[in-house]
């Protein structure tokens, strides 16, 4: 297949359009501002709607609003404009919305800065609003892989009827990279998952036995308790972690050291982790592809009575990923860090030498 | 004979459609509905003349009028 | 005996869950009656704000969705773009509307999405106990304006219809009220009225309801009707502000 080159932001934006995404609302905030800028040009090509909202606030609600009419809908936005869609990303969550959210990541807290950061894993991965709720979260870690994971992004967001929610990053998001572009999903394809949608979508009863009720608190159509909503979710949460665990692993079987890492502070790590193997280090690697759910049995599959130490090397400071790391890991090996933060970028080198210091004595 | 017909168990005891009607056809019991409203009662049933301003009047649509044809 | 008035078959028969007297319940009836006889019931999905206007999910038969506090608009506004078919309502009180949602309100109607809104203005906050809403009176005492709303230190009233009768995206505005018969027929007019602006393609319709809060202003429903005639409609005049 013929390798196009693009922009982060702008291949995601045609990956989710391949996917048969036909609504987007956004808000401008770098560094995502293309995601918007591409679909506007792109969603009437497709028969799809744009919708550039008065804020984010709004532009989640409007997310909600599409995904309620059982079409296939994403926004984006960065950091502290995820934080202001958070209203609307629990409200979804709430009334189970199969919509898809990027996150194009700065630094924070608060405006923080408008560079590449990994601040935002624990919002992404375990508290995007208020009332505990979890998201499938996908982490890319080059401009390919954010293609494929917006792709399949709408898929799972469908198969579960909930939010699922891509972090990824400024670096991936406003880098050009060649990538292979997925096809196109078909109209028919589509219009017979929307047809089937209709069982529950808020468009009018057109004869439909009984109105449809969307509401935050259960699932469309279902008359239940918070609680029962609340269990079923965690119900759904658990089974995730038997069926969406995704993580990849490099050089773990005669590893006495590991470097971890997450998104595009992996993909640094990985040619880290290369490179101190040609020098002779046991080094090994392990990168979840999806930080939520938490691929703990690719740190349960390690030997430990082997290692020397884990490295966790990512772009927040305090650590953030660190902090499952050392859940999963329970002491059974120490654990060092290797951090930058506030927009800058984690040099291949520090990690080299941070791995080396932790390492000691070859 | 037009009539009104009042759903005891939607009325709330507003008394709307005591202050409307210009026959004074509803009045109020001391009973209470399930919801402990004391509700709205024809009590000069034969008064009345089918005007619906009291089934208009009516925020909760507990009145419903006929008429001969 | 032919039936000559009906409870409109779009609301379920059970009591809904407002206080007695309470002009949500009249406003709920009038527009289920007036999508009834536009036969527009059954292509209808209704968005519901937070507060007491959420109530009327419970007892009116349309497809419905619930958002979050303020958002009615911009939920209403990507239904109605991804759904054109379906008639898009939302169903929002003065703090949902001009508080929270202002700018979601202002930007749907500067966008003119044909979309129609009702707003039920009682003045107050009523499902959290009756604070201080935009559209609060002066002088008019409510649970965080405890000594009457002064304009030095609250600001004064908001009124919807002038607000949105400033920009060019809405095609009909109207304010009604429910306190009598020929008022009542009024508001059934302007809700079929503002209904049609949306089948025709108009753009932004809002219907906005000067209506009571008994229990939070501490009157019988009946005196609540005369606050309304005495106070309410003084402030917020009555009429068509937009009809395009």
């Amino acid at each position: 297949m013929d390798k196009v080159f693009m922009k982060g932001c702008q291949a995601i934006a045609e990956a989710a359009i391949r996917a048969g995404c036909r609504f987007f609302a956004g808000y401008p905030i770098t560094p995502q501002n293309e995601v918007p800028e591409y679909f506007s040009r792109r969603m009437p090509e497709v028969g799809g709607v744009f919708l550039q909202g008065e804020s984010e606030t709004a532009s989640a609600a409007m997310l909600y609003g599409a995904g309620a009419t059982g079409i296939r809908a994403m926004t984006s936005s960065s950091s502290c404009g995820i934080s202001l869609m958070s209203e609307a990303i629990g409200w979804m969550a709430g009334a189970c919305m199969p919509v898809v959210i990027c996150n194009v990541a700065r630094g924070g807290p608060g405006i923080g800065s408008i560079q590449p950061s990994q601040q935002d894993y624990f919002q992404a991965t375990k508290a995007s609003g208020n009332g505990g709720f979890r998201m499938l979260v996908f982490a890319p870690s080059t401009v390919q892989e954010a293609v494929d994971m917006t792709y399949r992004a709408f898929d799972l967001a469908q198969k579960y009827k909930y939010p699922v929610y891509i972090l990824t990053d400024g670096f991936t998001g406003e880098m050009m990279e060649p990538v292979v572009l997925p096809e196109m999903r078909s109209e028919e394809f589509l219009a017979a998952e929307r047809k089937a949608n209709d069982a529950w979508a808020v468009r009018g009863r057109n004869g439909a036995p009984k109105a449809h009720k969307i509401r935050c608190g259960a699932r469309p159509g279902v008359v239940c308790t918070l609680e029962e909503k609340n269990i079923e979710d965690w119900e759904m949460y658990e089974q995730w972690k038997k069926d969406e665990i995704e993580y990849e692993t490099y050089g773990t079987e005669d590893a006495e050291l590991i470097i971890t890492a997450y998104g595009i502070s992996a993909r640094i790590a990985r040619s880290a982790v290369s490179i101190l193997r040609k020098e002779g280090y046991r080094v090994g690697f392990v990168r979840p592809i999806k930080i939520h759910p938490f691929p703990e049995i690719a740190y349960e599959q390690l030997d430990y009575s082997k290692l020397r130490g884990i490295l966790c090397a990512e772009m927040s400071i305090p650590p953030q990923f660190a902090y499952d790391v050392e859940a999963v890991v329970r002491k059974r090996a120490p654990i060092a860090t290797c951090l930058r933060s506030g927009g800058e970028i984690i040099e291949r080198s520090a990690i080299i030498d941070a791995a080396k210091k932790l390492y000691g004595d070859k | 004979m037009p009539k009104i017909e009042i759903e005891s168990e939607f009325c709330k005891g507003c008394l709307f459609c005591v202050e409307a009607c210009p026959k004074d056809v509803i009045g109020t019991t001391s009973a209470v509905n399930d919801k402990g409203y004391q509700y709205a009662v024809p009590v000069h049933q034969e008064n009345c003349i089918g005007c619906s301003i009291c089934a208009i009047i009516c925020p909760d649509a507990a009145i419903e009028v006929y008429k001969e044809d | 005996m032919k039936k000559v008035y009906s409870r409109p078959i779009g609301l379920h028969r059970n009591i809904n869950g407002y206080c007695p007297g309470c002009l949500h319940s009249a406003a709920g009836k009038i527009i289920m009656s007036a999508l009834e006889e536009l036969n527009l019931l059954e292509k209808t999905a209704m968005v519901d704000g937070v507060g007491c206007c959420a109530n009327n999910n419970n007892y009116m038969d349309l497809d419905a969705i619930g958002t979050p506090h303020g958002r009615a608009c911009a939920t209403a506004s990507a239904i109605k773009r991804c759904s054109p078919e379906t008639i898009v309502i939302t169903y929002q009180g003065d703090g949902d509307l001009a508080s929270i949602g202002l700018a979601e309100t202002m930007m749907a109607a500067n966008r003119g999405d044909n979309i129609t809104v009702f707003f039920i203005n009682n003045a107050n906050y009523g499902m959290t106990g009756g604070q201080m809403a935009p559209t609060t009176l002066l002088d008019m005492k409510t649970t965080t304006t405890p000594f009457g709303r002064n304009p030095e230190e609250h600001g004064y009233p908001m009124d919807m219809c002038k607000v949105l009768s400033t920009l060019k995206g809405p095609s009909y505005i109207a304010r009604v009220t429910c306190t009598d018969v020929p008022n009542v027929r009024k508001a059934k007019e302007a809700v079929k009225e503002a209904l049609q602006h949306q089948v025709d393609g108009k753009g932004f319709s809002m219907v906005e309801f000067v209506s009571n809060c008994p229990t939070n202003w501490g009157l019988t429903p009946l005196e609540s009707l005369k606050f309304i005639k005495e106070h309410m409609l003084a402030e917020y005049p009555l009429g068509v502000y937009r009809n395009l």
